[in-house]
């Protein structure tokens, strides 16, 4: 009985991990057709094959050696790109608060507690990072302090944060983005090899095209990885809503701070309906959306929309009611 | 948190431990036989009100449940500025186990209701007789206690927390890791 109230979204998973197998497939995908067009082009060749096994190892080295120092120093690169600075409890006022809030979230979470810091925005927004938690560092902007007056909210958008570290999201997201990482770099080093050592190749032509089916595939992988990857951005961003509104047991708090973070209340339009119909068949996504269309904007967003998110914490919410 | 569930992003709610609070009679015994500190009788429990008809319900069975049989000060009922809830219980002085049992009731009564997840800590309070405060404060997550001795002003007597480690350290788990003794500033009773 005890389990029921903060089980998880079986939806949620299964959706996540399939999207996460689809993405490895992709990347065995690749990797089999690369090996696929070297044996084939290379096959009794020489000279060529070389420089062009080379390129891949040189791209793969790059994108992992990347993926690594990003990861490695997500912390160092997170606060040094948001300008934040570490706070203590004594260093003012909302420095306080701040750590207050936190204080409790990892009581509740049983998680040892993050460094604190403050970004001197005013865009309202806050983020969690860190490899592990010895160096996570949790950060919101002066803009959403400002914004949310009400401790409530505050914990809710924190606690979502919190949720990212806990589930190693960046791990998750960079080991994802690799793939993408390295079909890019393929993509650019066949271009500029194919650009600039054209002319060495006049007698192997055969190892010269070899570089194009390889721009092609990098090409597919990279488009099919974007989607991929953003879709599992989604799904991790639910994910955290949903740990966050069971850790604080209070999923409105956090619908609240998302609507007055995401600035919908300026969304709501002030032009009359009846003025706007005859302009709806120029809109790319209709000025009044149709119920359960999916625009466009979402696919390659890396946040589920508002009213997803919303109906989410919904559910949350049902199921910490239950009787 | 298992490694697969960690990767699906499910998370899995830490539940409280219950059992170490009944370790508390024994450890305010040592604490007479060695220092001025004398339990004042008040204890409380803090935990994170969820929203919702269910937890409300519950919170007021608790209560009911408390002062019913109760010919002493009524349980009380408290929020603070986090939102945090605080159910404060007032026994005599020398009935250690009448209000250990009594915070274990409200902590059995909400776990049993499926929210012992929103259980966050209990503190119960001495007083020595040249009126300085120590609580003691007992983290469900982590199964631990530890000492908490506010002075004016929002700061902490570490140096008396400290010797009390040592002091109860034998009859309590005190919870080593020095950076999880949260300060509760304002709790009921203290």
């Amino acid at each position: 009985m005890a389990r029921t109230r903060y089980a998880s979204d079986p939806g949620l998973i299964a959706r996540m991990g399939a999207t996460m197998f689809l993405l490895g497939l992709v990347f065995v995908g690749f990797g089999a057709g690369l090996a696929f067009l070297i044996l084939y082009y290379s096959h009794g060749k020489s000279g060529g094959n070389v420089s062009d096994s080379g390129l891949i190892i040189f791209a793969a080295i790059i994108g992992i050696g990347s993926a690594l120092a990003t990861y490695y120093w997500s912390d160092k690169i997170a606060l040094n790109t948001a300008r934040a600075r570490v706070v203590s409890p004594n260093d003012s006022p909302e420095a306080a608060r701040l750590h207050a809030i936190v204080d409790r979230l990892c009581a509740m979470a049983n998680m040892p507690k993050p460094r604190v810091a403050i970004a001197p925005t005013q865009m309202p927004n806050a983020f969690a990072t860190g490899r592990s938690s010895k160096v996570a560092v949790v950060c919101a902007t002066e803009g959403l302090l400002a914004k949310l007056e009400d401790n409530n909210e505050l914990e809710g958008v924190l606690a979502h944060e919190m949720s990212h570290v806990a589930h190693k999201d960046v791990a998750v997201m960079t080991v994802a983005s690799l793939l993408g990482v390295i079909a890019a770099l393929m993509v650019r080093f066949a271009f500029y090899s194919e650009l600039f050592g054209g002319r060495g190749r006049n007698n192997n032509s055969q190892a010269a095209l070899l570089i194009i089916p390889i721009m092609v595939l990098s090409v597919v992988v990279y488009a099919i990885s974007f989607l991929l990857i953003r879709m599992l951005s989604r799904y991790r961003e639910l994910s955290a809503d949903r740990s966050g509104a069971l850790l604080t047991g209070q999923p409105s708090a956090l619908a609240s701070a998302l609507v007055k973070v995401t600035g919908d209340m300026g969304r709501i339009p002030t032009r009359d309906l009846r003025a706007a119909e005859p302009l709806n068949a120029f809109f790319f996504a209709p000025a009044i959306a149709r119920r359960g269309q999916q625009s466009m904007s979402t696919l390659f967003s890396t946040h589920p929309s508002l009213e997803r998110r919303l109906a989410e914490l919904q559910k949350v919410a049902k199921q910490l009611n239950r009787q | 948190m298992g490694l697969l569930d960690t990767l699906l992003g499910r998370t899995k709610p830490v539940p409280p431990n219950l059992d170490q609070l009944f370790a508390l009679p024994g450890a305010l015994l040592t604490l007479e036989a060695a220092t001025d500190f004398r339990p004042t009788g008040t204890g409380s429990v803090c935990f994170r009100a969820a929203e919702g008809r269910a937890f409300a319900d519950i919170e007021k069975d608790v209560t009911d449940l408390l002062n019913m049989g109760k010919d002493a000060a009524p349980v009380q009922v408290v929020t603070d500025s986090y939102q945090f809830t605080w159910v404060v219980v007032r026994h005599s002085a020398d009935d250690p186990e009448g209000l250990v049992t009594d915070l274990h009731a409200v902590n059995s009564s909400l776990e049993s209701a499926g929210f012992g997840p929103q259980l966050l800590c209990t503190i119960v309070a001495c007083k020595d007789t040249g009126g300085r405060s120590l609580g003691l404060v007992y983290l469900y997550k982590r199964g631990t206690f530890y000492p908490f001795a506010p002075l004016s002003g929002e700061r902490r007597d570490n140096a008396l927390e400290l010797q009390m480690r040592s002091t109860l350290a034998d009859d309590l788990k005190v919870e080593s890791d020095l950076g999880r003794w949260m300060p509760i500033w304002g709790a009921p009773g203290m």
